[in-house]
């Protein structure tokens, strides 16, 4: 089990013949994800690398049955190519795209939750079941497959760090999704904890968050009412000065709220094993997740 | 992106937005003319930086003569203003806001920003006009109003109508109040606004409502879409060495520490702050390198943190995904060549390339702590003692 993708996952690549979607395509056919479709305005009937493209996205899940669709569409088209894939009941979008308009996030997020679609992102890796398909730009030779803990985290290069720690122990992954850094997405920690709690197989959850929001300080809630398995949190940005923007658009502290010390104490209150230095995530997890019997 | 106060009011005057008459002006001359052009007393003559608490700052003068125009403009343009918002070091004023006095009823706060929560326009009202609105927020918070605002369905009356009761506005006022809130909604979709805030909003004792403050951040990621607003931007208004960064595209923020680091990814860029902390020293910066940087940009990168004089000891640390391990150690080397390095330098790689990156690095002759993991970073920053 796994949550979200699995290998019976069929994915469709908008932005299929940019630079970056065809590179990344190509690094998610070689992971042995399942790409049946990309699509391209302007560009359907060509093909790439045998991967056949559409013009649009309705047109591709009629003729492949394509459920999943990972976004490379540039910054001012990216929000018209979220809308279209929800137009054409894509069970689950994962947009890569970094920079997309807070206003076009907000109509985009009022819709998605009132559709049948999933949103993962934007600004986000992806998400990855190791072993079975990899949707998204996350360096794939770190994961581990076969579980049995689930990493959900708001940042890209800080989610490898952690996961390639939790490798270096010898503890596997059963699902890795990065829910992106900015401040409007579609996916949340609540969704992801939800999805972990539900999977058989995820015996445990690392969580990785960041400044600005709230977002963390309502998982710690949610993880003390509903949340058994044993979880491990990080948070970034303690020495982060409040009113800047750190590079992701929503880690930012403003009017106070937001800091890393309310969110590690939220998360302490609700029972999390809250590691303070991120050298020592891995060892931390080892420690977590054997003590409560949950290492493979 | 900030903007100016003066050029907040231009574009709220644009979109029939109530403001006082006036004008900026980079000279006491040009602020005597505006005041002949009011052509009544008292004016204001406010300094025109981007932070707050300008008038406590003594950056805020009223003037009931030219003599007392020309006056304050030449005692406020070129101070250092410091103000709970700019920091010890302050900011030069460069030029002031001339504009007509207003006979004041009441005053009211009033902004709409993006609610990440509930992604809705969210309008915050409050009848505690004037005072710092986060401690009205945390003294008082029942008197702040809040409002939500669907993006789909956009400002409709019944919002209009939540804030004004809200506010106990007199009948007389609550149309003129709800035209102002009702342009200043479209104003912030139409302009890709992060916050539109006015504090405080003035009831004039004609029942006139007027924006006697006027502030207007945009959305860095919409600025593609709004070549006018652009314009707008300040260089002077940021730090010199951020200017520097965004040239390159790099996500750079200076700060008060002594240990430089380079990073790609925010997220793990924080964390290296942080780690640089818990080793018992400060970071001087935040350097994002980004997820797809090539050797140009890591070389750049690396040069504006060589160029902070309080550069001490510097920590790189890459997690090669998109970025792959060698491209950063080739935009080092380049670096090292062009700029003399005299303080220690730890780097710290993994992931794609990592071997050949390491290879680059060792072949340099560059003088640098290999560390293995993010654990003994820590450790070998702690080590070099900055």
């Amino acid at each position: 089990m796994s949550v979200f993708v699995d290998s019976n996952t069929k994915l469709l690549v908008q932005g299929i013949t940019g630079k970056e979607g065809r590179f990344h395509t190509r690094q998610c056919i070689e992971y042995g994800t399942n790409v049946v479709a990309g699509v391209t305005p302007g560009k359907g009937g060509m093909d790439m690398d045998g991967v056949p493209v559409f013009n649009g996205v309705a047109d591709a899940v009629e003729h492949t049955g394509a459920n999943c669709s990972m976004i490379f569409v540039p910054p001012p088209f990216a929000a018209d190519a979220i809308m279209e894939a929800v137009d054409a009941e894509i069970e689950l979008i994962v947009a890569i795209t970094e920079g997309i308009p807070v206003l076009d996030m907000m109509k985009i997020k009022q819709i998605i939750t009132r559709s049948g679609s999933r949103l993962i992102g934007p600004n986000c890796p992806g998400i990855i079941t190791p072993g079975q398909a990899k949707i998204g730009i996350m360096p794939a030779q770190i994961h581990k497959p076969g579980g049995p803990i689930g990493v959900v985290s708001r940042s890209g290069t800080l989610t490898y760090e952690v996961v390639f720690q939790l490798t270096g122990q010898g503890i596997g992954q059963t699902t890795c999704i990065g829910i992106g850094g900015d401040p409007i997405n579609g996916t949340n920690f609540i969704d992801c904890l939800d999805a972990f709690q539900k999977d058989p197989e995820t015996k445990g959850i690392v969580m990785v968050g960041e400044i600005g929001g709230n977002a963390e300080e309502d998982a710690a809630d949610f993880i003390k009412a509903n949340v058994t398995k044993p979880v491990v949190g990080f948070i970034a940005g303690i020495t982060a000065p409040p009113g800047r923007r750190m590079g992701h658009a929503g880690a930012i502290i403003s009017g106070g709220s937001g800091t890393a010390h309310a969110k590690i104490k939220a998360l302490k209150t609700a029972g999390v094993h809250v590691c303070e230095n991120l050298g020592n995530i891995g060892e931390m997890c080892s420690d977590v997740f054997v003590l409560s019997g949950e290492k493979s | 992106m900030k903007i100016h106060e003066f050029q907040a009011k231009r574009i709220f005057r644009q979109n029939h937005i109530p403001v006082p008459d006036g004008d900026v002006a980079v000279d006491p001359q040009k602020a005597v003319k505006i005041a002949q052009n009011i052509g009544k007393f008292p004016v204001v003559v406010k300094a025109q930086i981007h932070a707050g608490g300008r008038g406590k700052g003594g950056g805020v003068k009223l003037a009931h003569s030219l003599e007392d125009v020309s006056h304050h403009a030449d005692a406020i343009i070129g101070m250092n203003l410091v103000t709970h918002q700019t920091g010890p070091e302050g900011k030069r004023v460069k030029q002031v806001l001339v504009e007509s006095g207003v006979d004041i009823e009441k005053e009211l706060y009033l902004s709409l920003i993006p609610d990440r929560e509930t992604a809705c326009v969210l309008v915050i009202a409050s009848e505690a006009g004037g005072m710092d609105i986060e401690e009205v927020a945390s003294k008082t918070p029942e008197k702040i109003i809040k409002v939500r605002i669907n993006p789909l369905s956009g400002i409709q009356p019944f919002h209009c109508r939540k804030v004004s009761y809200g506010l106990n506005l007199p009948k007389p006022v609550i149309k003129a109040f709800s035209q102002m809130l009702n342009r200043l909604y479209q104003l912030f979709i139409e302009k890709d606004c992060s916050l539109v805030e006015i504090n405080p909003l003035v009831i004039t004792k004609q029942n006139s409502v007027i924006a006697l403050d006027a502030k207007m951040d945009f959305d860095d990621n919409a600025l593609f879409r709004h070549k006018g607003i652009l314009e707008l931007r300040d260089l002077d208004e940021e730090d010199p060495l951020d200017v520097e960064a965004s040239k390159y595209n790099l996500n750079y923020i200076n700060l008060d520490g002594t240990v430089g680091n380079m990073v790609n990814g925010a997220g793990l860029a924080m964390a290296v702050m942080d780690t640089i902390k818990l080793a018992g020293a400060e970071p001087a910066n935040f350097l994002d390198v980004g997820g797809g940087a090539t050797a140009e940009m890591v070389e750049n990168g690396f040069k504006i943190i060589l160029s902070d004089d309080k550069v001490k000891g510097i920590l790189i640390n890459i997690f090669g995904g998109i970025l792959r391990c060698d491209v950063l150690a080739k935009g080092v080397v380049e670096a090292a060549k062009k700029t003399k390095i005299n303080v220690p330098l730890v780097v710290r790689m993994e992931g794609t390339n990592v071997e050949e990156g390491r290879r680059i690095l060792a072949e340099s002759g560059l003088s640098l702590f290999t560390a293995v993991d993010m654990k003994d970073a820590g450790e070998k920053v702690a080590r070099i003692g900055v």
